[in-house]
């Protein structure tokens, strides 16, 4: 039963498919795991006496012809679950349990996976490190207090944890890929409009794009194809040909052109970093693509023109949060009082910072020196991309400035925090697709991520140079289950 | 602009005022469905039964712009003479409020979806041209109810997304003559092009009113005061007569004006400060990230217009030229298109003349004094019409059509066969009514004298005794010809 857990998706759907190992089996496997991982405090709800009963039932009464037939996966908590409690990480959704199902987790269960609970992330996906969640800050698996990166870092470290064979995150400015650089695992962020955005807790609508996290490429390209569908329910759904991501995966790079902006060699980059930045780039070469350094000269721009863009909309999104209707509400004399009582308690420090930071560059007299300026530095960061794609099929670049912090290192320097995100925030400010992969180890043994940027819905592109790029670096990580 | 209209002026000692009014009407698209959700619109169904999870913001919910309300508020644009924006775009404007669940009301600030137009008023001085400064499209909000519960506020989310359009005049209603006049015109403008049904009553259409004054010959306009929400155009007409007077008694006392939002309260008839300017809410509008920019292509704007129903000016101008109406009588007729149908559908049978006579006069009189719509008229145009034929071709004569009439009105029966129960029919047989002439001259010899020597005034005598011996049925034009020749 242990293998169960060592097993890869594709790896894991072959085998029900053959009858191999059953849903319960593997279920079961995860979920024995899971319950001996609490110490992790991935999961916030736990779903694995359902999660068990389907299992059962799709071996009673097995369909094998669904690309996910059988297969128990958690997901992030800022997924809308039917019947199951949702709470974004807030103490403001603290109780609150959707009557729907948002689009992508609809498309997986349609796929034939089973829900084994749902993972702890930052409190509304704000934040880098899964600090901010009320439910408590998440352990890395890598190593003891540290932090799995977020916001999806209950989702990285339950499936670098291997509590779950798969999962899928949200990355608004980087959340995805971040966590994943930190856990040793593979993350894509798809190219906005990619993935309806029907049913997740909105965060930074412009920029929100739901994506996989797996453990290797192979994986990520069809959990991906899965979850892309063009929903007419999301207005800024992109209908498009979705490919059979899986199938058309292929590991020649040869005669590629890959650009390595100069912008993101950052003063005070670990020599570590710079060093595996380095190694990808001769694996490229090896493989017989082509290097060519480019320049994107608005990167500095990117996260100041982020952390105006996300807070503003945010701060719209999350006015719905004011104990009328549902979730938490704090009592209060009037409905004034009501308002301030139940966004106070309600609200944890990172989310109301951002909410101010968001009501700030919206008001009036603030408008066109922020919120506009940073829209205009935003078309701006598009047009370096959309320039240098004319001469590049693909960027290169390290996925984060630094491995794994501890636990509380950052927490009270929030300005540290955000510099997290400053290879990762211009992507989504483009809406295009990039993709983490483990690129190898630093000294203290931490993972560290390398990132392929692609063109808007070239996703297989990127999926590609990572697939050849996964084989070349041969990436283990080394997790020893302290926790258990 | 026509100049010097009906003159609304306020004199204080030796000054004159003129009102200067604006009108933002917010007009209720006639539509199924919401703006964004696909949840129904019927109005006064049980509280919170109408709401889709988008109209109650849940998380995760997000905007879908609904085509046909789109449509609509390009057909009201192209009623109004108005720019279409090929690009507009929704924004959000953010406040809190418990019947806005949101937290945000979805409209459009910068690019509106329809730009400048006009309208031209029917006044009894003449036409005036009214300028639209713009039509853009947004949500209602929900209700709050305060009086149900001792304790708590409900909130009813039924209206919560309803499409709106709001319509802005430009400062050019000077008079409370031309609000009335403007509201009715732009109200039959909507009517006509199905795109709001104008039901005051049940709020479909509400208007904010701005009102300044300045000295009669000034230029440049004083400083305004907005009169949120009213709801009919007689509240309208109260409100803007208070303010205007509120505002010139501050002026004479040598203040200024504060440019406020103000209320209307019904009961007591005055305006009340609501919030000054510098309590103005930030409403912190921007582009709502959940919808894209709206982009129309020309072929979609051409195919709507294509598809104009002629408008009340159209008609109007029609009905004077094909049909010899009045400019008044036109007016009338096109004022609503229910009337308007009504009218045309009568003429297809009849005559023209007669049948406007009839609708103006007696179908209007007897609407206005049982207070109904012509939509509830209890005589069909079909009747009608039947009933002007038997007047025109002499089965009856007018007066006896007045009384075929008054019958009509209690069933709307068939005209002829009220004339053949009551045995109403014109007695037109020339040997029948010549024995009658024949009995009223025996009868009346002494007059027959007194005629003869040249008192010609007693001709009506005559046709009077025939009339009433054969109870009003004798054809009136064949007793005069048969008595012009018997008298002679």
């Amino acid at each position: 039963m242990s293998d169960i857990i060592e097993l890869t998706l594709v790896e894991l759907a072959n085998k029900i498919k053959k009858k191999e190992i059953s849903s319960k089996e593997v279920t079961t496997a995860y979920v024995d795991r899971s319950e001996k991982s609490k110490k992790l405090n991935t999961y916030i709800t736990e779903d694995f006496e359902n999660a068990l009963k389907k299992a059962d039932n799709f071996d009673k009464n097995p369909n094998y012809e669904k690309k996910l037939s059988g297969i128990p996966m958690a997901v992030k908590d800022l997924f809308c679950t039917k019947n199951l409690r949702t709470t974004a990480g807030s103490k403001i959704l603290g109780n609150f349990i959707p009557t729907y199902e948002s689009t992508v987790t609809e498309n997986l269960w349609n796929a034939g996976a089973i829900l084994l609970g749902k993972l702890n992330c930052d409190e509304f996906a704000m934040g880098s490190s899964n600090e901010t969640s009320f439910f408590g800050n998440v352990q890395n698996p890598v190593g003891e207090d540290l932090v799995p990166g977020g916001s999806s870092g209950g989702s990285a470290s339950a499936l670098a944890a291997k509590l779950t064979p798969i999962t899928i995150g949200t990355d608004t400015g980087g959340s995805i890929r971040q966590p994943a650089s930190f856990t040793g695992t593979v993350g894509l962020k798809p190219t906005y409009g990619s993935c309806s955005r029907y049913g997740i807790v909105a965060f930074a609508s412009s920029l929100d794009q739901a994506g996989p996290m797996t453990r290797d490429v192979k994986d990520c390209s069809l959990l991906f194809e899965v979850m892309s569908s063009y929903d007419y329910k999301d207005s800024t759904s992109v209908d498009f040909k979705r490919r059979n991501y899986l199938n058309d995966l292929n590991n020649s790079i040869k005669g590629k052109k890959i650009g390595i902006p100069k912008e993101y060699r950052v003063d005070d980059m670990p020599k570590e970093i710079e060093g595996l930045w380095q190694k990808g780039i001769d694996i490229i070469k090896e493989s017989g693509a082509e290097i060519i350094d480019i320049s994107l000269p608005n990167t500095n721009y990117a996260l100041p023109t982020y952390y105006i863009v996300a807070p503003a909309e945010a701060s719209s999104n999350l006015a719905r949060y004011d104990g009328v209707k549902y979730g938490f509400r704090s009592k209060g004399e009037n409905l004034i009082e009501m308002y301030e009582k139940t966004r106070s308690e309600g609200f944890g420090n990172e989310v109301k910072r951002r909410i101010m930071i968001g009501t700030y560059v919206l008001s009036s007299g603030y408008y066109d020196a922020y919120y506009l300026k940073a829209q205009k530095v935003r078309k701006l960061i598009k047009n370096d991309f959309d320039e240098v794609y004319k001469k590049v099929d693909a960027i290169l670049t390290p996925s984060t400035p630094s491995s794994a912090f501890k636990i509380g290192e950052k927490t009270n320097d929030p300005v540290s925090m955000y510099l997290n995100d400053i290879f990762t925030v211009p992507i989504n400010l483009a809406g295009l697709p990039a993709i983490s992969i483990p690129a190898g180890l630093d000294s203290k043994g931490y993972p560290l991520g390398l990132q392929i940027i692609g063109k808007a819905f070239d996703e297989q592109n990127i999926l590609n140079i990572a697939y050849s790029m996964e084989e070349q670096i041969d990436f283990k990580n080394e997790i020893k289950d302290w926790w258990m | 602009m026509a100049k010097n209209q009906s003159e609304y002026l306020i004199k204080r000692n030796n000054n004159e005022y003129e009102v200067i009014i604006g009108l933002e009407v917010h007009a209720q698209v006639l539509s199924e469905s919401k703006l964004f959700s696909s949840s129904p619109t019927k109005f006064g169904a049980e509280p919170n039964t109408q709401v889709s999870l988008v109209d109650a913001a849940f998380p995760g919910m997000l905007p879908v712009i609904n085509e046909f309300c789109i449509k609509q508020a390009i057909k009201t644009g192209i009623g109004l003479n108005a720019k279409i924006n090929k690009r507009s775009i929704f924004d959000r404007k953010n406040y809190f409020y418990a019947d806005l669940p949101q937290g945000y009301q979805i409209s459009q600030y910068k690019n509106p979806i329809v730009g400048e137009g006009s309208i031209t008023l029917d006044l009894p001085t003449g036409e005036k041209i009214v300028g639209i400064e713009r039509l853009h499209l947004e949500q209602d909000a929900g209700k709050s109810i305060h009086d149900m519960d001792p304790q708590n506020t409900l909130v009813d989310l039924n209206r919560s997304g309803v499409a709106l359009m709001e319509i802005v005049s430009k400062p050019d209603l000077r008079s409370l003559e031309e609000v009335n006049a403007y509201v009715k015109k732009l109200r039959s403008i909507m009517r006509y092009l199905g795109t709001c049904d104008g039901n005051m009553q049940e709020g479909s259409l509400r208007a904010d009113v701005n009102v300044s004054v300045r000295k009669k010959g000034q230029k440049g306009f004083g400083t305004r005061c907005e009169i949120k929400n009213v709801n009919s155009i007689k509240f309208m007409q109260m409100a803007i007569d208070y303010e205007a007077n509120r505002q010139v008694d501050i002026i004479e006392d040598g203040g200024t004006i504060d440019q406020e939002t103000r209320l209307f309260d019904i009961k007591k008839n005055e305006t009340r400060s609501m919030r000054s300017k510098e309590d103005a809410h930030d409403y912190r509008y921007f582009p709502d990230p959940d919808l894209l920019p709206l982009e129309l292509s020309d072929k979609f704007i051409n195919d709507l217009k294509k598809n104009i129903p002629e408008l009340p000016d159209e008609k109007k101008k029609r009905f004077i030229e094909k049909f010899k109406l009045s400019s008044y009588e036109a007016t009338i007729l096109v004022s609503d298109i229910e009337t308007s149908k009504y009218f045309e559908e009568v003429i297809e049978k009849s005559d023209v003349k007669l049948s406007t006579n009839w609708i103006t006069g007696e179908l209007f009189a007897l609407l206005n004094e049982k207070n109904l719509e012509i939509s509830q008229s209890p005589i069909t145009a079909k009747n009608l019409s039947k009933l002007i034929n038997l007047i025109k071709n002499g089965t009856i004569s007018g007066k006896i059509a007045k009384s075929v009439f008054e019958i009509m009105t209690e069933r709307d029966k068939d005209p002829q066969t009220i004339i053949e129960e009551k045995g109403l029919k014109q007695q037109s047989d020339p040997m029948e009514l010549e024995k009658l002439i024949d009995k009223v001259i025996n009868d009346n010899q002494d007059k027959v004298k007194e005629y003869k020597s040249g008192k010609e005034k007693l001709f009506g005598f005559f046709v009077g005794q025939a009339m009433k011996v054969s109870s009003g049925k004798a054809n009136p034009q064949l007793v005069n010809e048969i008595l012009k020749k018997k008298l002679k």
